[in-house]
């Protein structure tokens, strides 16, 4: 930065170019509004935000390194602690690459238990947005609803995997387990009433004056700026550009099912609003449609050596007792190579880079994550803006802390 | 001439009066709690008592025994003074609201049913809510803590705002009434109550009173999802709880002027024997008042929270402009059919 | 009627000594243990750099003067819109002009952006 008016201060652990004798404000990281623990040194004139640098760094976990050391099959365990918004999300694109890796197959009905379960969780993670992003800007029943609806996600999950958050039902060839009997009546329950309860949101909120006020034309972001930074997901559709991963490269059985792509061209925080919330609705659509269609057949894939043997076998056979022993006290051993896997996640464009040397444990796993993506635009969007409008635009880019600090 | 039995009426007055307002203001909080607790799908506070009931006593022996924490940069008196000063400021104007028309007799005499009734009523409370402000800009000053002056500096332009909209709406209902008194203004509506000629005006002072009470959706002052707490964010304990007292109070203080300039006041249907119908005008003013209590608590559970320059443009462009052609189209038809 | 503030005035004697008595007796009850870090004013969890008694934007300022302009203005409406009745057309023409200057002024401030925020 060459500019010669900015003066550069140390704030508590942060090299912030000021740009005049303002009021220096710590914005987070604990403060109601950054979704987390994110922090915003913003530099202010009366209201106005002149200058916002953001630190992050506050929930590292050094995740990423843990995968280091764990066998391939237990870093899915690891995945669901990233994004603890939409866990299943993570455990997708964690496996998908490690499938990649290996160049297996994985049967139909697996595939389609994850997308169905992947789309809930999109669902569950936007309702966690809408919920906190209303509560950020004073609508405070909003969020209580949205809680609401997640529960009877969480509900789901729970019966699925038997956990409400860190699932980790994925699996490297399909699913942990066969899903229980019930489990598509409890989802066809769910989506009965979730329409009308997207509904009701829109009620408080899509024609609210007051709403819309706060909304539109703040924090505008151009098409060619989101392209500059890494911006994807509702993001990037916000402002007229439809790439979703889903349909440009599917993945899973994305390529059978029918959904439209919502974009909005405005690019501000009303038009991210509006994205998410049309996406709630294609993914009931999408949802349904895996009820409707689900397909019999294995839930994992039959690879000796590297998907874990049913029970009945292990009891009858040898070689199934001798595999599954193999498999959780030792790994399995991957050829050297390397493998980038995105999906789509709630967020944006969520990647798996993994590179194996030839053991039973990943050499390097890094994770591209759409919340640090989106993350680097916000100084230019709330630079100018008054400080009510941080909290919005914060709550408009979705970010998770845990996917950005990792 | 003040004698001992006026002092000892004014006194008994002033006892009862400050019961009920405290009382009142113990039981809107945990209605508030309640009611919206039902509008989110949620139960509110069940634990304390039968239905919740006794959670006040519970929160008011939690705000005594709290520590008290005072930041070490802050102004140690302004700091202790400016709390005080709201909840003191709050119940004066609580001073001059008449909550019926008859008199009662207490040792011996007849006495108004309010602590007194002065002619300038109206502008005594207009003024004493005025004072107000500084109970806000003292405390963010006074804390040195960025965010308490942020919400200290928002509170200060947006209640000197909303404040002239608000003594600018009630200038229709004065000129039909002629008076200040309260007393008068409701003797004035005998007839029809003052929302159907002002039903404008009725409007701009509702906006206005929320402004001035700082509830959602002009919260800014306090807005959490933005400054912590705003100008209260360094306050604890018991200071705390003053201005959570000061805030319900004021409340109380513009719903019940509402009521009393715009509808009508103790009026109603009155009917049945004397008890009732000595009771009932007392039961229409604070059916009326729980009315606008209600309001209050409804929009909290619906709308979303301006931001300051809406909030400013709203007031000034928007407000102001409505009440000063108010009050010329009601000297106008008021003059000409005179 | 000097007789109707003496209770306003014993009235405000008691709302001023209510919320100094509550906290000056309750502080027998409460605890008081600080310790630097408590003390220090709320900045998000981090040391607050600088203090808070920094300048401030003007526009704040302004918003006081407009309205001491405008509410000493609306003080001059009041007894004008109490004794309206009984000055009949000659206090409504009055008022016209007052209040048109007052219209015309508001205007003018619109016009010079006094009322915009940035």
């Amino acid at each position: 930065m060459a500019d010669v008016s900015s003066i550069p201060v140390a704030v508590s652990g942060v090299h912030v170019e000021t740009k005049g004798k303002h009021l220096l404000l710590n914005m987070g990281p604990q403060h109601p509004s950054t979704h987390g623990v994110l922090r915003l040194v913003l530099e202010i004139d009366g209201e106005v935000v002149v200058n916002a640098t953001p630190d992050i760094g506050y929930l590292h976990t050094g995740i990423e390194k843990s995968c280091e050391s764990k066998y391939y099959q237990q870093v899915v365990t690891l995945t669901d602690r990233i994004d603890y918004l939409c866990p299943l999300t993570n455990n997708l694109c964690y496996v998908l690459a490690v499938e990649k890796l290996i160049g297996m197959e994985v049967p139909r009905r697996a595939q389609w238990i994850r997308v169905l379960l992947n789309e809930l969780s999109r669902i569950s993670s936007h309702l966690v947005w809408l919920g906190t992003h209303a509560l950020d800007i004073g609508a405070m029943s909003v969020f209580l609803y949205c809680f609401r609806e997640r529960e009877e996600i969480l509900k789901i999950y729970e019966y699925v995997s038997g956990q409400r958050m860190m699932t980790s039902y994925f699996r490297i060839g399909g699913v942990a387990l066969e899903p229980p009997l019930g489990m598509l009546d409890r989802v066809r329950a769910f989506l009965k009433t979730f329409p009308d309860k997207i509904a009701e949101y829109e009620t408080l909120l899509t024609h609210n004056p007051i709403w819309l006020g706060r909304t539109q034309n703040v924090g505008y972001l151009s098409a060619a700026d989101c392209l500059a930074w890494g911006v994807t997901g509702p993001c990037l559709r916000a402002v007229g550009i439809p790439l979703d991963l889903r349909k440009t490269n599917p993945y899973s059985a994305y390529n059978e099912f029918d959904f439209d792509v919502p974009v909005r061209t405005e690019g501000d925080v009303y038009a991210r609003y509006m994205v998410r919330i049309d996406e709630m609705k294609q993914s009931v659509r999408i949802v349904q449609q895996a009820v409707d269609g689900m397909p019999e057949g294995p839930f994992k894939a039959s690879a000796e050596g590297i998907v874990l043997p049913d029970r009945d076998k292990m009891k009858s056979e040898m070689e199934a007792l001798i595999y599954h022993f193999k498999i959780v006290t030792e790994g399995f051993k991957i050829p050297a190579g390397e493998a980038y896997q995105a999906i789509e996640s709630p967020r944006g464009q969520m990647g798996y880079y993994i590179v194996s040397d030839g053991t039973s444990k990943p050499y390097r796993v890094h994770v591209r994550s759409a919340s640090f993506g989106n993350l680097q635009a916000l100084p230019r969007m709330v630079e100018g803006r008054l400080l009510a409008d941080v909290v919005a635009i914060i709550g408009s880019i979705d970010i998770v802390l845990g996917e950005v600090d990792r | 001439m003040p004698n001992a039995t006026f002092f000892l009426i004014s006194l008994v007055k002033c006892g009862v009066v400050l019961f009920v307002l405290l009382t009142l203001v113990a039981y809107i909080q945990l209605a508030e709690r309640k009611i919206v607790g039902r509008m989110q799908s949620r139960v509110g506070p069940t634990r304390v008592g039968p239905f919740g009931l006794l959670q006040p006593a519970a929160d008011a022996i939690k705000f005594i025994l709290k520590e008290d924490i005072t930041p070490d940069s802050a102004h140690k008196f302004l700091y202790l003074l400016s709390p005080a000063l709201s909840a003191t400021l709050s119940m004066l104007a609580i001073t001059v609201i008449p909550i019926g028309g008859g008199t009662v007799r207490l040792f011996g005499q007849n006495t108004p049913m309010q602590i007194t009734d002065i002619n300038v009523g109206l502008l005594f409370i207009l003024g004493v809510t005025s004072l107000g402000v500084y109970g806000i800009v003292l405390a963010g000053w006074s804390s040195n803590s960025k965010y308490s002056l942020l919400g200290s500096l928002r509170g200060a332009s947006q209640m000197v705002s909303y404040e002239l909209a608000l003594g600018l709406a009630l200038i229709g209902p004065i000129i039909l009434a002629g008076s200040l008194s309260l007393r008068h203004i409701v003797e004035a509506q005998q007839h029809y109550w003052f929302i159907v000629p002002q039903f404008l005006a009725f409007l701009i002072y509702l906006t206005a009173a929320f402004a001035e009470t700082n509830r959602i959706p002009f919260d800014l002052p306090e807005a959490e999802g933005e400054l912590g707490a705003g100008y209260h964010t360094e306050y604890s304990a018991m200071k705390f709880a003053l201005f959570f007292l000061a805030e319900y109070i004021n409340m109380i203080t513009v719903s019940c002027v509402a009521t009393l300039v715009f509808l009508g006041g103790w009026h109603g249907p009155v009917f049945g024997p004397a008890l009732l119908r000595a009771i009932l005008p007392l039961v229409w003013f604070v059916l009326k008042v729980c009315f606008f209590l209600f309001l209050y608590i409804w929009v909290r559970g619906t709308l979303p929270r301006f931001r300051y320059d809406q909030l400013m443009a709203f007031g000034w462009k928007v407000l102001v402009p409505l009440a000063l052609g108010n009050i010329l189209v009601t000297s106008l038809i008021v003059g000409l059919l005179a | 009627m000097p007789n109707n503030y003496v209770p306003a005035l014993l009235f405000a004697l008691i709302a001023l000594l209510i919320p100094l008595g509550t906290l000056l007796l309750f502080r027998l009850v409460r605890p008081s243990r600080p310790f630097a870090a408590k003390s220090l004013p709320y900045e998000c969890g981090i040391d607050p750099v600088g203090g808070s008694r920094h300048r401030f934007s003007v526009r704040y300022f302004l918003i006081a003067i407009l309205f001491v302009l405008f509410d000493v203005e609306t003080l001059f409406l009041l007894p004008w819109a109490i004794q309206f009745k009984h000055l009949g057309m000659f206090g409504l023409g009055e008022m016209v002009v007052f209040l048109g200057m007052l219209i015309l002024g508001y205007f003018w401030l619109v016009q010079n952006g006094a009322l915009e925020l940035e």
